[in-house]
């Protein structure tokens, strides 16, 4: 039995949680979005469109009933910015949680970890239960769950690169040193990336691109569903050592002269 | 008069409240946020404040993102 997947107090049926961006169209975002059996989505805030050109709210496809909005911090480069999309997000009324990125180069959108620190300090006074994109250093992370923040989310690999896990070592340890949810964010690009992340016991992962970009992204979906529970499963199972020689699963003795 | 609204310059009538600009352009209060010369405006007082030409609006909402 798992124990329950609690971030900032409130208690989270899955451990996988999706975003909303780039889908060819809302139809295939909602099926796509249900298959992942999701119940945390993330969006992000950005200008209303006067001239009504562009698509509008998401929340014409998507029940906020039904799902948990978790705004996101995307496209700030600093603080201050980050700060100021939050309190935005915070006033449209669902929740007090955010996903906070603060941005620091735009080749790579790793992020800047002192305005991370600083925003974190700033949102956490204002009562916000902060996730914090990071990347998978150890001692960020230690200082991220020192100025409270809610739960920590190293990358697997930069965002929309479907690398998969590339510092397995560095997430396991970040994993085993802080109290709060260690949830991966960004890089995940296929089920299996999903599960290796998964059996290094974090307590989530947060993906976009890997469903949004495959070929079916609603097969996908359900693909990542299942990975992500495997992973966890597997986690908890507790995997066999590794061996460089082999071992005979079946009996030696007993064999015909 | 000439308000800021989401960076591009607009006419509105003078001395019009922010509920009155959301229904001009057609928005649900409840769908938008809205943010007076850097100041977010809670919904039950938007019917309260008044533009000044010159004032900055942001009016934003959520959109797909991860």
């Amino acid at each position: 039995m798992d124990t329950p997947f609690v971030v900032g107090g409130h208690t989270f049926r899955s451990r996988l949680m999706i975003g909303t961006g780039k889908y060819r169209d809302n139809e295939t975002m909602v099926r796509a979005i249900e298959a992942t059996g999701a119940d945390v989505v993330t969006v992000a805030v950005r200008r209303v469109d006067l001239d009504r050109t562009a698509d509008g709210s998401i929340l014409k496809y998507l029940d906020p009933k039904r799902f948990f909005l978790l705004a996101n911090t995307a496209g700030c480069y600093t603080a201050d910015e980050a700060v100021r999309y939050a309190r935005l997000a915070r006033e449209a009324g669902f929740n007090d949680f955010v996903k906070l990125e603060v941005i620091g180069d735009q080749e790579t959108l790793l992020p800047d970890v002192t305005g991370l620190l600083e925003a974190t300090r700033t949102l956490v006074a204002e009562g916000f239960k902060v996730l914090a994109y990071t990347n998978e250093d150890l001692i960020t992370a230690l200082r991220l769950e020192e100025a409270g923040c809610a739960a920590v989310m190293p990358l697997a690999s930069p965002i929309g690169s479907g690398l998969g896990l590339l510092n397995p070592v560095s997430v396991r340890t970040i994993k085993r040193r802080l109290r709060v949810p260690v949830i991966v964010d960004a890089g995940v690009g296929t089920a299996s990336d999903a599960c290796i992340t998964m059996e290094q016991g974090v307590d989530g992962i947060l993906m976009n691109t890997a469903v949004a970009a495959a070929r079916d992204p609603v097969q996908m979906a359900h693909a990542m569903r299942l990975a992500v529970e495997a992973g966890r499963a597997s986690y908890l199972a507790g995997r066999m050592p590794k061996r460089e020689v082999a071992v005979p699963s079946s009996p030696t003795e007993g064999m015909l002269d | 008069m000439e308000i800021v609204v989401n960076g591009e310059p607009r006419t509105v009538t003078a001395g019009a409240t922010l509920l009155e600009l959301l229904d001009t352009w057609s928005l649900d209060p409840r769908a938008v946020v809205v943010e007076h010369n850097r100041k977010i405006v809670r919904r039950p007082s938007l019917g309260d404040v008044r533009v000044e030409p010159g004032d900055k609006i942001e009016l934003v909402q959520f959109v797909g993102g991860g």
